[in-house]
C-alpha cells in the first residue's frame, strides 16, 4: 500500500468529500494563502476557489458561530481552529449552540459542523499551544469527538465526520501531521464510534489514542520481550467510546491500562476507569491503572516540558507492575 | 401613507398577537402554570413586525431570549408556541426547548437564544450560506442594547462585512440589560454609531413607530439583497415590562413606564394613524383584536389539554446517528 502523511491524508479527505458534496467548505485563519500552519489545506484553495477555502478574520466565535449558523442553513461547513487551545475562546459557540441546537429546537433541524483542531504537544510550544482538551467535550452531551493515531484514521474519520450530520470535534495531533503511514487508495472511510484493536494480546489491555497510542506500541514491544503480550486498543473516537471493544478485551486479559497525553485528572481515562469499574469489575484481576500528563499546564522550558510527556518506557514499567 | 388596507390588517394581527399573548403568558406565569421564566416583548411589538414584514419564509432570523415577539412576526403559529412555553409534547421543540429556544425552522425562524449575544454569528453564517448558494435570501440577527456589549457583536459585524455578506443587525435599544439602564453601560448615544468602525451604514429608526421600522429595514433588505452587504439598524424602544415575569423591577419607577406607555405604545401609535388616515376603522381593529384573543385561548386551553413529553423522547434528537 502506498504512504502518505497524516496531513496528506487529511488535505485528500477534504478534497474529496468537497468533491463529492458542493455543501462542504472550509474556513478558518491562514487556511488558503498559508494552506494551514501544517500543510492540511494546501492546494485546497487551487482547486476549489477562495470561497470554498476562506481565510477568516482572527475571531474564534465569529468563525465557530457562522459555521453553526451555515450549517442550520443546508451546508456543510469544516471549520479550523488553527490550535485546539483557541477552543476555548469560542467555548459558548461549541458548548450552549452547536452541541445543543437539534435537541432543544425538537429535532427540528442538524448541526453538520466539523471542527478541526490540531491539538497536542510540540517542541516547546508552551501552555497556550500545547493542549489536549478532548476530553472536555466527552462531557457535553450532543457532541461527537474524534482523535486519530495514523494517516489511514486520518483520512478515514475525517471523511466520516464530514458526512456526520451531528456536530463533530476532530482533534489531530500536530506532531503527527509529518508522520508517514499506509493509506488505502480511493474511498476510504472509518466509522465513528468504534474503537481498533491494534495489536492482539492476552495479558493487559491497553487503551490509547493520537500520539499517545504509538508509544503503547512501542511499549508492547518491551513488554513482548518480558513475556507479557498486551491487547493495544486504539479509540480512536473519544465520544461516543467504544465501551464494546474494551470490555470484550478485557474480559480476555483482565487488566486495564489506559494511556492519554492530556492531564490526568479528569481525563478521558477517569472516564473508562469509572464506566469499568462500575459495570465491569468482576473483569478486573487487579486495580485500574491511568497514565497521563501531571496537573500543570505545558511548560515552555524543554527540560521542565519532558516532565509531562509520557514515553514508552513509562508505560512499559506500568504494564508491568500491573501483570506482576 | 402608501400601505393597502390588507397590509396594515397583517401589521396590526401580528402586532396585536404579540401583545395579547404576551399578556397571556404574564397571567399564567404569575398563575404558577408556567414552567421556567419568560421574559415578555411587549411595547417592541413594532420592531419585530415591521422588519419582518420585509422578508419572506425563505429568509432567516436569529432571536433573543426575548424571542416570542419575533416568532410570531416571522410567521410561527402560536398553538405550538404556546404548547412549548407550557413545556408539552405538542410543542415547537416537543417541549425540549421552552420559551428561550423556541424555533420554527419551516418560517426561517432559526431559533431564539438563552445566551446573550448568541444569535449574532448564526445569522452571520446563515447569511454565509445565502452568499455560497447565491439565493438572494437575507438573514436578520435581532438583539438588545445590553447585547450589543458582548465580544460577539464586534467578531460578527465585522466579518460580515469583510465578507459583505446579506445579514441586517437589528439592534432593539429598550434601554435595559436586564436590571442595568442603557447609559450606565455604554457611553454612545447611539449604537448605530459603530457601524462607522465596520465600514457598514448605521441607522436610527423609532422602534414604536412600524412605519419607520418598516421603511428602515426596506432599504436594509433590498441592500443586502443587492449583495452589498450588512446594515446595522438600532429601532428606539422602550421595555415595558420588567425582564422577567415576576422582576420587582426596584431600578424603576412605575411612572417612567407609564409615561412610556402613555406616549409610545407601538400599538396606539399605530391605530391613531390609521385611523386619522382613513385607511382602518376602529372597528376593523376591534375585529382582529377579537380574532386574535380567541385563537390565543384556544391555543391556551389545547396547551393545557396536551400531553408532556414522554420518558421516550428523553434522548431523541440528541443525535442524528443514534448514539447511547
Amino acid at each position: 500500500m502506498r504512504e502518505i502523511s497524516f496531513s496528506e491524508a487529511t488535505l485528500e479527505a477534504m478534497a474529496e468529500e468537497m468533491e463529492r458534496d458542493e455543501r462542504v467548505f472550509v474556513m478558518g485563519e491562514d487556511i488558503a494563502r498559508q494552506g494551514g500552519i501544517f500543510g492540511q489545506f494546501k492546494g485546497l484553495p487551487q482547486k476549489f476557489g477562495t470561497d470554498r477555502v476562506r481565510d477568516t478574520p482572527i475571531s474564534e466565535t465569529a468563525i465557530v458561530g457562522a459555521g453553526v449558523g451555515a450549517a442550520l442553513a443546508g451546508m456543510r461547513p469544516v471549520v479550523d481552529m488553527h490550535f485546539a487551545d483557541f477552543i476555548t475562546v469560542c467555548m459558548d459557540e461549541v458548548v450552549n449552540q452547536m452541541a445543543k441546537i437539534r435537541y432543544m429546537f425538537g429535532g427540528q433541524c442538524t448541526v453538520p459542523v466539523v471542527l478541526r483542531a490540531p491539538d497536542g504537544i510540540i517542541r516547546s510550544a508552551a501552555a497556550q499551544h500545547s493542549q489536549t482538551l478532548e476530553s472536555w467535550f466527552l462531557h457535553v452531551p450532543g457532541l461527537k469527538v474524534v482523535i486519530p493515531s495514523n494517516p489511514a484514521d486520518a483520512k478515514g474519520l475525517l471523511k466520516s465526520a464530514i458526512r456526520s450530520d451531528d456536530p463533530v470535534l476532530y482533534f489531530e495531533h500536530k506532531a503527527l501531521f509529518p508522520t508517514k503511514g499506509p493509506v488505502p487508495e480511493g474511498e476510504h472511510l472509518v466509522p465513528i464510534g468504534k474503537a481498533n484493536i491494534v495489536r492482539p494480546g492476552s495479558d493487559v489491555t491497553i487503551v490509547s489514542y493520537s500520539m499517545m497510542l504509538h508509544r503503547t506500541v512501542e511499549a508492547a514491544a518491551q513488554l513482548a520481550e518480558r513475556g507479557i503480550e498486551a491487547e493495544i486498543i486504539d479509540l480512536r473516537t473519544i465520544s461516543p467510546i467504544d465501551f464494546e471493544t474494551i470490555n470484550a478485551s478485557l474480559a480476555k486479559t483482565h487488566r486495564l491500562l489506559i494511556v492519554h497525553e492530556a492531564v490526568k485528572t479528569g481525563g478521558v481515562g477517569a472516564e473508562i476507569a469509572a464506566r469499568v469499574a462500575e459495570e465491569n469489575l468482576d473483569l478486573l484481576d487487579a486495580p485500574i491503572v491511568r497514565l497521563g500528563a501531571p496537573y500543570v499546564p505545558i511548560p515552555f522550558s524543554p527540560n521542565l516540558e519532558k516532565f509531562v510527556k509520557i514515553t514508552a518506557d513509562d508505560v512499559t514499567l506500568a504494564a508491568s507492575k500491573l501483570c506482576e | 401613507m402608501k400601505h393597502d388596507a390588507e397590509f396594515l390588517r397583517h401589521l396590526y394581527r401580528r402586532m396585536t398577537s404579540i401583545r395579547l399573548f404576551e399578556e397571556k403568558i404574564g397571567e399564567l406565569f404569575l398563575g404558577g402554570e408556567l414552567p421556567g421564566f419568560v421574559h415578555l416583548y411587549i411595547g417592541e411589538e413594532a420592531i419585530a413586525v415591521g422588519v419582518c414584514a420585509n422578508l419572506t419564509d425563505q429568509d432567516y432570523i436569529t432571536s433573543t431570549h426575548r424571542g416570542h415577539g419575533h416568532c410570531i412576526a416571522k410567521g410561527a403559529q402560536v398553538r405550538p408556541m404556546m404548547a412549548e412555553i407550557f413545556g408539552k409534547a405538542t410543542g415547537y421543540c416537543k417541549g425540549k426547548g421552552g420559551s428561550m429556544h423556541i424555533a420554527d425552522f419551516s418560517v426561517g425562524m432559526l431559533g431564539a437564544n438563552g445566551v446573550v449575544g448568541g444569535g449574532y454569528n448564526l445569522a452571520v453564517g446563515a447569511a454565509l450560506a445565502a452568499q455560497m448558494r447565491k439565493t438572494g435570501q437575507v438573514a436578520v440577527c435581532f438583539f438588545g442594547d445590553g447585547a450589543s456589549n458582548r465580544g460577539t457583536f464586534h467578531e460578527g459585524i465585522n466579518m460580515a462585512a469583510a465578507w459583505k455578506l446579506p445579514v441586517i443587525f437589528v439592534n432593539e435599544n429598550n434601554q435595559w440589560a436586564s436590571t442595568t439602564p442603557y447609559r450606565t453601560t455604554t457611553a454612545i448615544e447611539d449604537i448605530a454609531d459603530r457601524a462607522k468602525a465596520y465600514g457598514i451604514p448605521g441607522v436610527v429608526c423609532d422602534g414604536n413607530d412600524v412605519f419607520s421600522v418598516i421603511e428602515t429595514a426596506k432599504a436594509a433588505v433590498e441592500r443586502a439583497r443587492a449583495g452589498d452587504g450588512p446594515t446595522l439598524i438600532e429601532a428606539k424602544t422602550y421595555r415595558i415590562k420588567g425582564h422577567f415575569v415576576g422582576d420587582p423591577e426596584m431600578y424603576r419607577t412605575k411612572a417612567e413606564v407609564q409615561k412610556h406607555l402613555d406616549e409610545n405604545d407601538p400599538l396606539k401609535n399605530f391605530a391613531n394613524k390609521v385611523i386619522a388616515a382613513k385607511l382602518l376603522k376602529q372597528a376593523d381593529l376591534d375585529a382582529i383584536r377579537d380574532e386574535v384573543a380567541r385563537e390565543i385561548e384556544q391555543a391556551v386551553g389545547e396547551a393545557r389539554q396536551a400531553p408532556y413529553p414522554d420518558e421516550s423522547e428523553l434522548f431523541a434528537d440528541l443525535y442524528v446517528e443514534g448514539v447511547k
